[in-house]
C-alpha cells in the first residue's frame, strides 16, 4: 500500500499542465531553435548582413573613414565607362573558363589513371592531393620564384636545351603573365577535381565494365557510355564549385602579380580590393564585388540542376 | 539512465561495420590482365608520372631554394640549379630568430584553432537539429546553409571590413576568429549532416524511451558514433583557416598580429635579390604543419572533401 501511495505522489507533478518553460525545453520547434542559434548567429551577423550591406554600400559613395551618402547607381555608371573594370571582367571570364576546362580535363584524366590497379596507390593519391593542402599563397610564392624574370628555372632549362636563347619575362609580359597565373590555378585545382571524381569512379560497379568487355566495347566506348553517364552528377557539382572558386579567386593573383602587368591579370576580386581597401573607395569596390553576384547565381543554378538530375537518376528516396 | 554508457559501447561495436566507412573497396582488379605491360607503361605509368612530377615540383623547388646558399641561388652556371651539395640552414635561422615568424605562426595557429572550435560546436548543434529534430522549416534552413557555402569571401570582405571596424575588432585576431566561421560552418554542417544521417534512428528512440534528453542523446550517442566525421570536419576547417588570405589581409594591420600567409607576402617581399632563400623557407615552414597533419589523417581528409561534395 505504502509503495503505491509513494509512487502516486511522485508521479503526480508530471501530470501538471505544461508550462511555457516546458514548451521551450521540450517542444521540437523550440529545441530546433536553440540548437540552430549559434550557427544562425554567425551566419546572420557575418554573412547575410554583410551581403546586404555590400549591396547597399555599392549605392553609396562611402570611403574609408567617412560615412557615405546614397548616390543611386552612380558607381555602376562610373564602372560602365571604366575600361579597367571591363578588362577585369574579361580577364575573370577567360581565367575561369580556360582554367576550369583544363582542370576538368586533366582532373578527369588523372582520376581515371588513379582508378587503375596501381602499386603504391594510397601513397600516390596522398601525393596528388598535396597542392590542395598547402596554403595557396605559399605555393603561389613558389610559382613566383619559378616564373622569376632572371632566375627562372624554366628559362634556364629551355636555354640549356637550346630551345630559346633569352630569358622569358614570365610575369612581366601581359600574355605570359596570364598564362602563368592560369597555369598556377590549374596546378592548384587539379587535385581537388581528380580526387573527388576518383571517389565517384570508385562507386561504379566493375561488373558493368566486364559486361561491356564481353560485348566487345572499346575503352573509349566504355568511358563514353558507362563511366561518363554515371559520373555526370558528381561532375556537375565538382565543376560548379571549381568554377565558383576560380571566378572569385583572389589570393593566387595577389601573391603572384597583384593584377599587373598593366592590369593584365586583374580579376574582379583583386580590382575590388585595390579600389576599396588600397584606394579607400569602399563604395566603388563594393559595386565591383556586387557585380560578381549575377555570375555566381548562374553557377548556383547549374549546381541546383545538377543535384536535381542526381536525385532523378538514383530514385526519389535517396538521403 | 545508468546503463546508457554500456549500451553505447555495445552498439558501437555492432555498428562499426555499418558506420561510415572512409576507404571504399578497390574493385578495379580483375580485368587488368587484358592489358599488356608495354601498353600500360605508355598509357598509364608515363602520363601519371608526368602529372605527379609537375604537381610536386614546386615543393621540391621550394625546399631546395630554402637550403641553398645565396651564392648558388643566383649563379646558375657554375652550380647545377637542380641540386646543392652544401645545404645551409641560414635562411631558417634568419626566419626563426631574426624575424617575427614564430609570432606569425602562433597567430595563425591561435586563429585557426579558435575559429575551428567555434565552427564545429555550432555545426554539430545545427546539423543535429536539421537532421534529427526536424523542426518546422528544417529543410529550408538546410538549403539556406548550402547556399551560404556558395557565398565567397571575395564579395564579403568590403562590407565585413566596415562591420569589423564598427564592432571595434579591427586589427585583432578576434576579427578573424569570428569571421572565419562563416566559411567553415556551412561546409562542416553539411559534412556532419551526412554523418548523422548514417546513425540509425532506432538508437535515439531507445534513448528517448529510457528518458534521455535531446542533449544527452547528442553527447552520449550521436557524437561518439560520428567521431570520424568530427575529425574530418576539424581537419578540413583547420586547413581552410590556415589557407584563408583575403580576410586576414583586410582586417589585420600591425606586423605583430599578422598570420603566416599575409605576413610572408607583405613583410618578406623587399627589393633584396637574396630574399628568395628566406621567402621559400618561410613558405615551406608555413606549409609543414598542414602537411604533417594531413599525412596522419589522409583518409579523413579525402572523406571530408568528397563527402561535402556528395551531400
Amino acid at each position: 500500500m505504502a509503495d503505491i501511495v509513494l509512487t502516486h505522489t511522485k508521479a503526480k507533478p508530471q501530470l501538471r499542465e505544461a508550462t511555457a518553460w516546458d514548451q521551450v525545453k521540450h517542444n521540437r520547434n523550440w529545441l530546433g531553435f536553440w540548437f540552430m542559434l549559434p550557427a544562425m548567429g554567425f551566419l546572420i551577423f557575418f554573412l547575410a548582413y554583410p551581403l546586404g550591406l555590400g549591396i547597399w554600400l555599392s549605392f553609396t559613395d562611402t570611403k574609408i573613414g567617412r560615412v557615405g551618402q546614397f548616390i543611386g547607381s552612380e558607381n555602376y555608371e562610373w564602372l560602365w565607362d571604366d575600361a579597367i573594370f571591363w578588362l577585369s571582367v574579361t580577364n575573370t571570364l577567360v581565367y575561369t573558363f580556360v582554367a576550369s576546362a583544363i582542370k576538368f580535363a586533366i582532373g578527369l584524366y588523372l582520376a581515371l589513371l588513379l582508378n587503375e590497379n596501381l602499386p603504391f596507390k594510397a601513397m600516390l593519391r596522398a601525393a596528388v592531393l598535396i597542392p590542395f593542402i598547402v596554403p595557396t599563397v605559399l605555393s603561389a610564392l613558389a610559382f613566383w620564384w619559378i616564373f622569376d624574370s632572371q632566375f627562372s628555372i624554366i628559362s634556364w632549362s629551355l636555354k640549356h636545351l637550346g630551345i630559346i636563347d633569352y630569358n622569358i619575362n614570365f610575369l612581366g609580359d601581359t600574355t605570359w603573365a596570364r598564362i602563368c597565373v592560369i597555369f598556377a590555378n590549374i596546378w592548384r585545382g587539379v587535385p581537388f577535381v581528380a580526387i573527388t571524381l576518383l571517389a565517384g569512379l570508385q562507386t561504379v560497379s566493375p561488373s558493368l565494365y566486364e559486361a561491356a568487355t564481353l560485348d566487345g566495347a572499346s575503352r573509349w566506348q566504355m568511358f563514353r557510355h558507362i563511366t561518363y553517364p554515371l559520373l555526370t552528377p558528381i561532375i556537375a557539382v565538382v565543376m560548379t564549385f571549381s568554377v565558383l572558386f576560380t571566378f572569385t579567386d583572389f589570393q593566387l593573383i595577389w601573391a603572384m602579380t597583384r593584377g599587373g602587368p598593366v592590369n593584365a591579370t586583374h580579376l574582379m576580386a583583386t580590382l575590388s580590393y585595390q579600389r576599396a581597401i588600397i584606394a579607400g573607395q569602399l563604395g566603388e569596390g563594393a559595386a565591383i564585388s556586387s557585380a560578381m553576384i549575377p555570375f555566381l547565381l548562374a553557377a548556383i543554378m547549374v549546381s541546383w540542376f545538377g543535384l536535381q538530375r542526381r536525385k532523378w537518376q538514383q530514385g526519389e528516396n535517396n538521403d | 539512465m545508468t546503463d546508457l554508457p554500456t549500451t553505447r559501447i555495445d552498439l558501437k561495436g555492432v555498428l562499426s561495420a555499418t558506420a561510415p566507412t572512409v576507404a571504399k573497396d578497390d574493385h578495379s582488379e580483375g580485368m587488368s590482365y587484358l592489358q599488356s605491360v608495354p601498353r600500360r607503361l605508355v598509357t598509364l605509368y608515363l602520363p601519371l608520372s608526368i602529372i605527379v612530377v609537375i604537381l610536386l615540383f614546386p615543393f621540391y623547388w621550394m625546399a631546395l631554394t630554402s637550403v641553398k646558399p645565396d651564392a648558388q641561388l643566383l649563379d646558375m652556371e657554375t652550380y647545377s640549379p637542380f641540386w646543392t651539395w652544401n645545404p645551409t640552414f641560414k635562411h631558417f635561422y634568419k626566419l626563426l630568430f631574426e624575424s617575427h615568424y614564430p609570432r606569425w605562426l602562433w597567430n595563425t595557429m591561435y586563429v585557426a584553432v579558435g575559429a575551428t572550435m567555434l565552427s564545429i560546436i555550432a555545426s554539430v548543434l545545427a546539423a543535429y537539429a536539421i537532421v534529427r529534430l526536424r523542426y518546422r522549416g528544417a529543410n529550408l534552413v538546410g538549403g539556406l546553409i548550402f547556399l551560404a557555402y556558395l557565398v565567397p569571401p571575395s564579395i564579403l570582405f568590403i562590407p565585413l571590413a566596415t562591420v569589423v571596424f564598427q564592432y571595434g575588432l579591427f586589427d585583432s585576431p578576434l576579427a578573424l576568429i569570428l569571421t572565419y566561421p562563416t566559411i567553415l560552418i556551412p561546409f562542416s554542417t553539411w559534412l556532419l549532416m551526412g554523418y548523422f544521417k548514417t546513425i540509425p534512428f532506432e538508437l535515439e528512440e531507445c534513448a528517448l524511451i529510457d528518458g534521455a534528453s535531446r542533449w544527452q542523446i547528442l553527447i552520449k550517442i550521436v557524437l561518439p558514433l560520428a567521431i570520424p566525421g568530427l575529425i574530418s570536419a576539424f581537419i578540413f576547417c583547420f586547413t581552410l583557416c590556415w589557407n584563408e588570405f583575403i580576410y586576414a589581409l583586410t582586417f589585420l594591420q600591425s606586423t605583430q598580429n599578422k598570420t603566416v600567409p599575409v605576413a610572408i607576402v607583405n613583410e618578406f617581399v623587399d627589393g633584396d635579390v637574396y630574399r628568395w632563400g628566406s621567402l621559400m623557407a618561410g613558405a615551406l615552414a608555413g606549409s609543414l604543419p598542414l602537411v604533417i597533419l594531413y599525412a596522419f589523417f589522409v583518409e579523413h581528409y579525402v572523406s571530408a572533401m568528397t563527402g561535402a561534395v556528395k551531400e
